[in-house]
């Protein structure tokens, strides 16, 4: 295009707008240092965690050292043994399965559902919206851990007649999934409030398309950042709640390594072997806050008012 | 992308094709609104927003809606439309093709929407979905009422975009929104409009969010639009300048009502409503000298709410008289010519001096480049 004429001018306007947006989002788009970090460790845990059974690690239930609490760095154990003189580095992988599993598991489950109810509760302003409202409220009144502690019960039933009933794994993804939901149906009922109110979905309708459309195609690509957002936290909040559950003694059953299996059986020997619980301690506490982080970078990196000025 | 498709699809198809109602020929009524009422349930009681709106309107033909903010022209298009919160309650009629569409349900409005009839919104920020691409918006309406391959859906897409004058099709469908200028998501608005093949088009304030120099262009795009698809339209602004020489017909409307109804030419050259007379009034003309005073209209417009007993327009009224505060004027036709009609106890024989259709804006050249 010749940019002679004052017209041609006008004209060129267009493209000129484009090419000075581009730049502009390829900036926006270089990750902090901190989320690599951030991002780098959950791959390192997640993957240790996946492939653990191939890994060249000893059993985690073997009693492999000479010695009960043989001090990290001996005998070739880098996180040394626990009271049980089994291996903390295998029972730490070993338990990141486990811990890992239940989390995501539970707080993904609780994604789907919850975010689904939200939907249906942000979008349908009647009766059903109502009633979905209320019955989050009343889920969130209830504390969490009590509500928790009182599924895994109830899901466990008597010990003595429960032969073959479910796994304590499953018992406490599906605790930790209903304790999720209200707050994660919560957050995508708000989203989809603010998002349904807006110009794009009155004209997705004037052009005759049907509320599942709306719902789906229109609104749920709005609201999936503060959906990915919620669920990194919830998962940090899961695997908290596994290791309070353990110290409950609500868990999975010993002597299956997870972490917080493992802090509550470090907790006898914490004067002696403060390492016993401090290393699982501290792997939850570096996870909880990659994970926080994470969903931190998720919040700002697609936030839409933000990125469409 | 790059390879021209080899069947072009037609860019509109039939509305005979899709349409549940019975065609209508040119000139024919097309949409037929009587005594529409629309009142919204608010905390401070009922919101009166339209009080009995009667208007026809033919195929081919556009109308004017003025007003200013707040008169209920925006409710009265979106009530026609059925596009109204569920707090509304509209009674009256309203006959699309001959079939009373009011309160018609959401099943049966849908087949409507998008199909026989289309919006173009106000503000093209808003009014485009930011996380989706042109080209998923565009395709929507057509996956919904006709039945369309994909590769079928985005040659339509292409062909609307270019008929819409943006250059670059293939380039352009790939974007989002916030990729595009404000001038350009109102052509990519129209083009979603258009997709279907609409009888009745709804353009609602289609350049109040516009900056000035394309405001004029996307005004002839929708004017040349309504000419090649012979589609009725319905544009609805607060700036008489915008109908002026755009519109057949004009409508002014005041406090949920129309006060003066006339073909265009006429409203111009002898409107008879005081608030006509001052809407074109308070619009600033290039031979006034700096610094002159901008004729404004004193007041502001009643509470929906407590609408005034008497002629709603009364209070802000240089003509106003005793009788205005207790009776309400109906709308009749003008003795001297029964196709204006106007709602006054004392109309004026308003000849303005600068009684000349103001026009907007950058000349209409200005669009033609554009495209090429």
């Amino acid at each position: 295009m010749t940019a002679t004429t004052p017209k041609a001018r006008g004209i060129e306007e267009v493209p000129l707008i484009v090419e000075q947006i581009d730049p502009e989002l390829e900036r926006r788009k270089r990750l902090p240092i901190g989320a690599w970090l951030a991002g780098g460790w959950m791959v390192l845990i997640m993957g240790a965690a996946l492939l653990a059974p191939v890994l060249p690690l000893n059993d985690p239930n073997a009693e492999v050292a000479s010695i009960p609490k043989l001090a990290p760095g001996q005998e070739g154990l880098i996180f040394g043994a626990d009271g049980n003189g089994r291996d903390m580095f295998a029972r730490l992988i070993f338990g990141a399965r486990v811990s890992l599993t239940i989390a995501f598991t539970a707080v993904i489950l609780a994604l789907i559902i919850g975010g689904l109810l939200g939907l249906l509760a942000g979008y349908y302003r009647n009766w059903i919206g109502n009633v979905l409202a209320s019955l989050f409220d009343i889920m969130l009144a209830i504390p969490a851990l009590v509500l928790a502690l009182a599924l895994v019960a109830v899901l466990k039933g008597n010990p003595a007649e429960n032969e073959g009933g479910l796994s304590g794994q499953v018992i406490l993804i599906i605790a930790i999934c209903i304790v999720s939901i209200p707050a994660l149906a919560r957050i995508t009922r708000a989203n989809t409030m603010a998002w349904s109110k807006r110009e794009f979905v009155t004209a997705a309708k004037a052009q005759g398309a049907t509320s599942g459309r709306i719902l789906f195609r229109e609104i749920l690509p709005n609201v999936l950042p503060a959906m990915a957002y919620i669920t990194l936290l919830g998962i940090a909040i899961a695997i908290v709640a596994e290791g309070g559950l353990a110290l409950l003694g609500a868990g999975v059953d010993p002597p299956t390594a997870t972490w917080g299996n493992m802090i509550d059986a470090g907790r006898q020997d914490m004067d002696e072997a403060p390492f016993i619980m401090f290393i699982p301690i501290g792997a939850m506490f570096i996870t909880v806050m990659a994970l926080n982080y994470l969903g931190d970078v998720v919040r700002t990196h697609f936030d839409v008012r933000e990125s469409a000025l | 992308m790059t390879d021209p498709s080899p069947p072009p699809e037609p860019t509109a198809p039939s509305a005979a094709e899709a349409a549940p109602a019975p065609p209508v020929s040119p000139g024919e009524v097309l949409l037929e609104v009587t005594d529409l009422r629309t009142t919204f349930s608010s905390p401070r009681g009922p919101v009166r927003a339209v009080r009995g709106v009667s208007l026809t309107l033919r195929r081919g033909r556009t109308l004017g809606v003025v007003g200013e903010s707040g008169s209920g022209k925006s409710v009265l298009s979106r009530s026609i439309m059925g596009l109204v919160p569920s707090n509304a309650t509209r009674t009256g009629s309203v006959r699309f093709a001959g079939t009373e569409i009011l309160n018609a349900d959401a099943k049966v409005m849908r087949s409507y929407w998008g199909d026989q009839m289309a919006m173009v919104f106000q503000d093209p920020m808003t009014a485009l979905n930011p996380v989706l691409r042109v080209e998923q918006q565009i395709t929507e309406s057509l996956h919904e009422h006709i039945d369309l391959t994909k590769k079928q859906a985005r040659d339509t897409a292409m062909q609307l975009l270019e008929s819409v004058g943006i250059p670059e099709p293939a380039r352009r469908l790939r974007m989002y929104p916030h990729e595009l200028s404000g001038g350009m998501r109102q052509r990519i608005m129209i083009a979603i409009a258009l997709a279907c093949g609409p009888r009745l088009l709804f353009a609602d304030e289609p350049t109040t969010a516009l900056d000035v120099t394309v405001q004029a262009q996307i005004l002839d795009l929708l004017q040349t639009m309504q000419q090649d698809r012979q589609m009725a339209m319905i544009l609805v602004t607060h700036d008489l300048g915008v109908v002026a020489g755009r519109a057949h017909d004009i409508a002014v409307m005041y406090a949920g009502r129309i006060v003066e109804q006339a073909p265009a030419a006429s409203l111009f050259a002898h409107m008879r409503h005081p608030y006509t007379e001052a809407l074109l009034r308070s619009i600033p003309k290039l031979e006034m000298s700096k610094h002159t005073r901008l004729d404004a209209i004193g007041g502001r417009p009643p509470d929906l709410v407590n609408i005034p007993e008497g002629c709603a327009f009364a209070p802000r009224c240089p003509h106003a008289q005793d009788r205005c505060l207790t009776e309400d004027p109906q709308l009749v036709p003008d003795p001297a010519d029964p196709d204006h009609l106007y709602a006054c106890h004392f109309p004026v024989h308003g000849v303005l001096a600068a009684a000349t259709p103001v026009t907007v804006g950058a000349a209409s050249g200005a669009d033609a480049g554009a495209s090429s």
